[in-house]
C-alpha cells in the first residue's frame, strides 16, 4: 500500500506518540519505576522543537489529557495543563533550541523537564498529596541523559518520513 | 479565509491557546477534586484504556515468558522437591480433615444446628492497592453485576480479607481488616472469649513487615493468651463464622492502664497474591441482595 507523503508523516508522528505513551504507562519492576523518564514530555519537546507548525500547545494539552485518562488516579487535565506549558515553552524557544550544541541542548531540555515536574508538584502540593522524597525528581535527570538517543531517533524518523 | 463581521478570523496564537487550554484544564481539575462531577466520565474510560494497558504490559510478558523458559532445571529440581514435601504434608492435613468434618457434622446434627457453610464464592483479581495513605483498602475486578454487595466478606487462602464496602457495575473497593476503621466479631478459639478485632493500618509497633490487628478492652484476666487463634465468631451477621482473624502475637500488661495491649498477627496474607475470595454466606442477611440466581457468574 503506497501512503501519500502526507499520510506518511502524520502516520509517523502519531506512531511516536503513541510508542512515548506506551513506554509512559509500561508495568516496570518497582526498582526502576522511579527511573523512568518523562516518555511523552521528550516526544513532545522534540516535535515542538522540530516541527512547530504541526505540533503544539494543543497537541501538547490532548496527549497530557490522555495520560490523564491512564493514570486514572491523576487529577483530569493536571497533565493537560503541565504538557501545554511545556510545548509552549519548546515552541517559544525553538529557534534557539535548534542552534544548540547537543549538551546544552539535553541541560535545556532537562529544565523544561525540571519545569513540567515543577507544575504537577505544586498542583498535588495544593491538595494535599505533594510527593515528599527525592527521588521524585529522577525523571527529569533521566530526559538528560536519554536526550541524545531520543533526538538522534526522532531525527531518523524525521527524516525518513519527510516531517517538516 | 473566513471572515466574522468583516474581520478575518485567524487561528489563535500559541499564547492564546495556552492561556485558554490551562484554564479549561483548570476548570477540569477543579470538577474533578471538589465535586467528584467526573467519575461517571472515569467509569465510562476504565472500559477504554483496559486495552491500552493490555499492549503495553505485553513486552513486560514476553520477557517473563522467556525468562521462564530459560529457568534452569536445577531451580525447577529445586522446587519440585519443596512442592514434593508441601503436597505430602497437605495430603496429610486434608486426610484429617475429611475426619473431622464428618465428626463436626456429626455432632452439629445431635446439637440439631444448621451448619453453616458457604457454598458460593468468586474469586476476583486484584486491580489496585492504593488509596488514601493510611486506609487499607484494595480493589478487585468484580462488580454488582457478578452480584457483589456492600457488606460481603472476602477470604484468602489463609484467612479473612475484610469486607466489600463499595460496589461498582465491574468492580468493587473491598475494605481490609487491618484498615483503622474496620472492627470484626471474633472468638478466641481456645477460649471461647468473645472479642473485638480492630485494624491499625499500622506495622510499626512490633517492627514488623505487616499490618497488625489489636484487641482492644480486655482486662488482665481475659482468657487469652499468645499463640492463640482468633476465628470470626458470626456475629453481627457479616461474617460466617469459623473463618481464621488471625493468631495473638504479643500481650503487653502495662499496671498503669486498665486494658491489656493485645497484639494480633492477620491470618491472611494481606500484601501477597494477586487474587480476593468473595463468598456469599448461606445465611445472608436479609436485606442484602444475594447472587443473581438465574444468572451463574462466571468462575
Amino acid at each position: 500500500m503506497r501512503l501519500s507523503p502526507d499520510n506518511r508523516a502524520r502516520l509517523l508522528l502519531y506512531g511516536s506518540f503513541a510508542a512515548a505513551i506506551l513506554l509512559a504507562i509500561m508495568p516496570l519492576p518497582s526498582w526502576l519505576e522511579d527511573f523512568r523518564p518523562d516518555w511523552v514530555g521528550l516526544v513532545l519537546i522534540y516535535w515542538c522543537i522540530a516541527a512547530p507548525q504541526r505540533v503544539g500547545v494543543g497537541t501538547g494539552w490532548l496527549l497530557g489529557l490522555i495520560l490523564d485518562i491512564l493514570y486514572g488516579h491523576a487529577l483530569l487535565g493536571l497533565h493537560a495543563l503541565t504538557k501545554a506549558t511545556m510545548a509552549f515553552i519548546a515552541m517559544r524557544l525553538h529557534l534557539q533550541l535548534r542552534m544548540f550544541p547537543r549538551w546544552q541542548q539535553a541541560l535545556a531540555i532537562a529544565v523544561l523537564l525540571f519545569i513540567g515536574q515543577l507544575i504537577v508538584l505544586w498542583v498535588r502540593g495544593a491538595i494535599g498529596q505533594a510527593p515528599k522524597t527525592f527521588s521524585y525528581w529522577t525523571p527529569a535527570i533521566v530526559g538528560l541523559l536519554l536526550w541524545p538517543a531520543v533526538f538522534a531517533v526522532l531525527r531518523n524518523l524525521r527524516r525518513r518520513g519527510d516531517i517538516r | 479565509m473566513i471572515t466574522v463581521f468583516g474581520y478575518p478570523l485567524r487561528a489563535p496564537s500559541p499564547f492564546a491557546r495556552l492561556v485558554l487550554l490551562s484554564a479549561l484544564s483548570t476548570v477540569l481539575m477543579v470538577l474533578d477534586h471538589r465535586g467528584h462531577y467526573l467519575d461517571g466520565f472515569r467509569s465510562a474510560t476504565t472500559l477504554v484504556i483496559r486495552p491500552v494497558y493490555a499492549v503495553a504490559g505485553l513486552p513486560g510478558e514476553v520477557i517473563e515468558a522467556v525468562s521462564d523458559f530459560f529457568t534452569t532445571s536445577r531451580t525447577l529440581r529445586g522446587e519440585v522437591t519443596v512442592l514434593k514435601d508441601e503436597n505430602r504434608e497437605l495430603k496429610a492435613r486434608t486426610l484429617r480433615y475429611e475426619a473431622v468434618q464428618a465428626e463436626n457434622e456429626r455432632l452439629r446434627q445431635r446439637l440439631d444446628s444448621a451448619v453453616r457453610v458457604s457454598t458460593r464464592h468468586m474469586a476476583a483479581n486484584l486491580i489496585e492497592v492504593a488509596g488514601e495513605p493510611g486506609a487499607r483498602k484494595i480493589v478487585v475486578a468484580r462488580g454488582s453485576r457478578q452480584g457483589i454487595y456492600v457488606g460481603q466478606p472476602a477470604i484468602d487462602a489463609h484467612g479473612v480479607l475484610g469486607q466489600v464496602t463499595q460496589v461498582a457495575a465491574d468492580v468493587s473497593r473491598i475494605t481490609l481488616i487491618t484498615d483503622p476503621g474496620h472492627a470484626i466479631p471474633a472468638l478466641v478459639n481456645r477460649s471461647g472469649l468473645r472479642v473485638l478485632v480492630f485494624g491499625t493500618g499500622d506495622q510499626n509497633t512490633l517492627k514488623v513487615a505487616h499490618d497488625m490487628l489489636k484487641v482492644p478492652y480486655l482486662t488482665a484476666s481475659a482468657d487469652i493468651k499468645p499463640g492463640d487463634l482468633l476465628v470470626t465468631s458470626g456475629m453481627g451477621g457479616t461474617f460466617p463464622p469459623g473463618y481464621p482473624v488471625g493468631v495473638v502475637v504479643k500481650i503487653v500488661h502495662n499496671p498503669n492502664e486498665a486494658f491489656l495491649d493485645v497484639h494480633v498477627r492477620p491470618a491472611a496474607r494481606l500484601s501477597h497474591g494477586t487474587q480476593a475470595i468473595l463468598i456469599w454466606p448461606t445465611r445472608a442477611p436479609l436485606k442484602a441482595p444475594g447472587p443473581p440466581v438465574t444468572k451463574p457468574a462466571k468462575p
